[in-house]
């Protein structure tokens, strides 16, 4: 089979298409989100439910929940999340590959919710960048589904070829207008966070 | 509540099981005949009620009376099923205090006894295992007791020591 990439001359009868690259990787990636259920309370009921053949997020091509945090690019934090259980909500969001994204489901993993107390994080961006909170005790599976579509519209605004072009720390590839998401002092999100076994860390010099 | 000895018959029961040991009835509003024996008793009482047919305790866990001078108040709810009868055995602790523990006699308390010395701080002798049930390992407060502040005494240091853990294994050279 000869390369895809070919000159435009030859090309022309078959048939093509010009695009941007950007929106091509983009358009993927939206579509195919694959979800890590982390239910930690009632609001895990909510996201089966959405997950579920009624309210069926598959029609947004998110119905491949894994729970495998290595094979997911979504992370749901579905339910009240406390100090001892945020070491293993960490943990699986560092096991994610990237990119990825957090969806703070319900008001208790937003801000802690009615949950004012010692044992429990208020609100789950102390430890992790979200990017769509959903308010809700609990939420709907629509309201869920609505996240899901404006995460949707917000990954298409990234620049995921950006990071060939450069480094991982100088490019803006959230298109936040920030060069490393810092939600609270001291937490780093995982992009500049690289795995001991990450090649670009063993590269010498 | 059918099915159930009248609370005259299950004092009388009790008074015959605790014959010897001190102790002293109290007045309740939910009607459960309660008792209250001093510490050093507790753990001869809670045998000998063993001994006359409460073969299951239902219920250990403890009060925090902060102003009161022995501050804490130790609750143990026992039950018959022979008898269809319910106890409850209070005995006063002041802080620092041990209280005699029953898992021989009950293994199912060995949980409710953790969770009381997780909550309240108070030391179970004698118990095989006595460590937090609730609360991660590490954790250094008792919130359950009355000085605990709601908002909890620095709630994050044990997920932001173990963050630091995390970052420094990751970049050993420091540098982020």
């Amino acid at each position: 089979m000869s390369s895809p990439l070919r000159p435009v001359e030859e090309a022309r009868d078959d048939g093509f298409f010009a695009t941007r690259l950007d929106a091509l990787v983009n358009w993927g990636r939206k579509n195919s989100l694959w979800p890590m259920p982390l239910g930690l309370s009632c609001c895990g009921i909510e996201l089966m439910a959405m997950i579920g053949p009624k309210f069926d997020i598959a029609r947004f091509g998110a119905e491949a929940a894994r729970f495998s945090p290595r094979q997911c690019d979504l992370l749901v934090v579905a339910g009240t999340l406390t100090w001892k259980m945020a070491r293993a909500c960490r943990l699986v969001y560092d096991q994610m590959p990237e990119p990825k994204w957090v969806i703070a489901m319900g008001v208790c993993s937003s801000s802690g919710g009615m949950y004012d107390s010692y044992a429990v994080v208020q609100g789950v961006d102390s430890i992790l960048p979200v990017d769509v909170y959903v308010p809700g005790c609990p939420p709907r599976p629509d309201a869920v589904i609505d996240a899901i579509l404006k995460l949707q519209k917000k990954i298409e605004r990234e620049r995921p070829t950006a990071r060939l072009l450069a480094g991982p720390d100088e490019v803006d590839v959230r298109g936040s207008g920030r060069l490393a998401y810092q939600p609270n002092e001291g937490v780093r999100r995982g992009v500049n966070d690289l795995h001991p076994h990450d090649p670009r860390k063993a590269r010498p010099g | 509540m059918a099915g159930t000895s009248e609370p005259n018959a299950t004092v009388a029961r009790v008074d015959v099981a605790l014959q010897g040991i001190e102790h002293a009835w109290l007045a309740t509003r939910d009607g459960l005949a309660t008792l209250s024996v001093a510490v050093a008793q507790l753990g001869a009482a809670l045998a000998a009620l063993k001994g006359a047919g409460f073969e299951s305790a239902t219920l250990v866990t403890a009060v925090d009376r902060l102003p009161r001078a022995p501050r804490f108040e130790l609750v143990h709810q026992l039950h018959s099923l022979a008898h269809g009868a319910r106890v409850r055995v209070k005995c006063t602790l002041a802080e620092g205090q041990e209280a005699p523990t029953c898992t021989h006699l009950w293994p199912g308390a060995a949980f409710m006894e953790r969770e009381c010395f997780d909550l309240f701080g108070i030391v179970f002798a004698g118990h095989a295992g006595l460590k937090r049930l609730l609360m991660p390992e590490g954790y250094e407060h008792h919130p359950l007791r009355k000085d605990f502040p709601h908002h909890g005494i620095e709630p994050d240091r044990l997920y932001r020591e173990w963050d630091q853990q995390r970052r420094a294994d990751w970049h050993p050279e420091g540098a982020r």
